[in-house]
């Protein structure tokens, strides 16, 4: 079994955002970015199916700026390859053309399953899987939380929905999957074994053109919010007289 | 300029009330911009709400294995009816069905989206979405383009629409899907504690840092008389079960007291918390969303205040 999974970055939400407010633009190119969480998700469950059953990990990514520490950590952790998909692309770049130019890809490879993250920060044109599988006109599945080999050329998902309920999917290959979370949190791949495979290992390029992106004119503002907690300040001591005295008055402390 | 299209889910449970939040805003959509309003259901569970919503006409899908949510099946008997009923606009909630649909339909009918909506303006018949990204830090304004969008809808964002009306009704016949067949629907695993129904929630986030800090909140929780909940990240790092899970693929509660402690508060935890009588937030960031809503909030370090105020109310 083939898997691609695909990765990206996104802004890092530590630092604070570069906007620029009077022009309502995010300043994309004076921000740091991190992978995308689901995507370390996606990485994850792919590496599991890999362990169970054999499977051929290829990390996908569109150069957006600097992703070959990201690829490079994906071959760390235990992916096979990794592609860089290269072109006039820039961080500004949409989740619409990054689609674009990744499902081209796809098109053109044997791949059996494409995994990503269900969702992203940055998401404002929607969420690379469905677009990508939609694309392609493959099957689709979303909010995944676990991918199993079912012998020959199925799949077996568990998709999660609101309070907790649970559907257990087949589904023949290609398929293109959102996942949520993995079967285990994500594994770790140390800096100096990063450094090791950057030395050793190499990321092919593909060349691709930029597709045209379906939404102009986005604007983007902070939200004012409808309101903002009453801070409680001081030290510890003062917190906790300021927060037993709030539960005392609303009569929420148990009563000896 | 096409109707506006709602995707509604009326499985086990009805129509939602997120889907019935749609309804409401593309009516009063239609109004303003002189359109119809078209909503599409699924199957034939609660068949009768369909046929007494208050739009123009109800296209209901059924056949092939329409009863049971199947993604790759809705998908396609959806796209086949958008290109049917060529909308301007078409709304789905951003459930596990929404980010199925709304991304596969986008993709195979080439038409844009804008994902996370939490309103739509109106403005010399012009409409801008307004859309929740970056954990809830910024909100983006985007213009809809003259030949439509579909906008995915963050539940909660609108009144739900609860008027009767007598539209007109199309069957469609929707096919089995040959690439993806539902296996069996697993209701949740019973746990020995219900958060919906606690007074009280100690809730934690990424903040508590790892397993080894839970007892310090089981410990406040039980000085307080409540229990313990958590965000996602919690559940998929494995330190609490699901049961305990707050948000939009967790619990909705509603208790009297919601001590959040380091939560950030993405949009998809605040989606089932936010109506809790009192939240308290801990929080090192007084700027993390979990703030705008929380009525008191501390910058402590919660793995300090945790352990004294479980003290002071054991009276120590």
């Amino acid at each position: 079994m083939r898997l691609a999974v695909l990765l990206k970055t996104v802004p890092d939400l530590v630092e604070e955002l570069a906007l620029d407010e009077d022009a309502r633009t995010l300043l994309f190119d004076e921000m740091s970015y991190v992978p995308s969480e689901w995507d370390d998700q996606a990485l994850e469950e792919a590496l599991i199916i890999k362990e169970e059953s054999g499977a051929e990990v290829t990390v996908i990514a569109v150069d957006t700026g600097d992703v070959d520490t990201m690829l490079f950590t994906a071959l760390a952790k235990g992916a096979d390859y990794a592609v860089k998909i290269v072109g006039d692309f820039d961080a500004a770049m949409s989740n619409w053309q990054k689609a674009r130019v990744v499902a081209d890809y796809l098109g053109r490879g044997d791949f059996d399953a494409v995994l990503s993250g269900v969702q992203a920060i940055d998401d404002v044109d929607g969420q690379l899987p469905g677009l990508v599988a939609g694309f392609l006109g493959w099957p689709h599945a979303s909010v995944i939380t676990e991918v199993r080999v079912a012998g020959g050329s199925h799949l077996q998902l568990r998709q999660e929905y609101a309070g907790g309920l649970v559907a257990e999917l087949e589904t023949v290959t290609p398929i293109v999957v959102g996942v949520q979370a993995a079967r285990k949190p994500p594994r770790y791949a140390s800096v100096a074994k990063v450094r090791q495979v950057a030395k050793s290992a190499t990321i092919d390029e593909v060349e691709a053109d930029v597709a045209e992106a379906r939404l102009a004119g986005v604007e983007y503002v902070r939200p004012v919010a409808a309101g903002h907690a009453e801070m409680i300040e001081g030290d510890i001591d003062e917190v906790v007289d300021r927060i037993v005295a709030i539960l005392e008055e609303r009569n929420l402390l148990r009563r000896a | 300029m096409g109707p506006i299209l709602i995707v509604l889910e009326n499985g086990a449970a009805g129509v939602t009330e997120a889907t019935k939040e749609c309804v409401n805003k593309a009516k009063s959509l239609a109004a303003q911009l002189g359109t119809t309003t078209v909503a599409v259901g699924f199957g034939k569970q609660h068949v009768s709400d369909l046929r007494r919503l208050a739009v123009t006409k109800v296209v209901i899908a059924s056949g092939g294995t329409m009863d049971l949510y199947n993604p790759d099946a809705y998908e396609k008997v959806l796209a086949e009816i958008f290109g049917n009923v060529k909308p301007y606009l078409t709304l789905i909630a951003n459930t596990t069905m929404g980010l199925d649909l709304g991304a596969g339909l986008a993709g195979r009918t080439q038409t844009p989206l804008i994902a996370y909506g939490i309103d739509i303006e109106e403005q010399d018949g012009r409409l801008t979405a307004i859309s929740q990204v970056f954990a809830g830090k910024l909100l983006a304004r985007v213009p809809i383009p003259e030949d439509g969008a579909i906008v995915t809808v963050i539940p909660g964002s609108w009144p739900a629409d609860n008027e009767a009306g007598d539209p007109e009704i199309e069957e469609w016949t929707a096919q089995d899907s040959e690439a993806m067949r539902v296996l069996r629907v697993v209701e949740p695993e019973q746990s020995d504690i219900d958060i919906t129904k606690a007074d009280i929630l100690v809730s934690v986030g990424r903040g508590i840092e790892g397993p080894d800090n839970l007892p310090l909140a089981e410990d406040l929780a039980e000085a307080l008389g409540g229990v313990v909940s958590c965000s996602r990240p919690v559940v998929d790092a494995g330190w609490l079960p699901k049961a305990r899970q707050v948000g939009k693929s967790g619990q909705t509660v509603k208790p009297k007291l919601y001590l959040a402690c380091g939560i950030s508060g993405a949009p998809e935890h605040l989606q089932g918390m936010r109506d809790a009588d009192l939240i308290i937030a801990i929080n090192t960031d007084e700027s993390a969303s979990i703030m705008d809503i929380a009525h008191f909030g501390t910058t402590a370090d919660m793995l300090e205040l945790m352990p004294a105020l479980a003290e002071r109310l054991k009276g120590g």
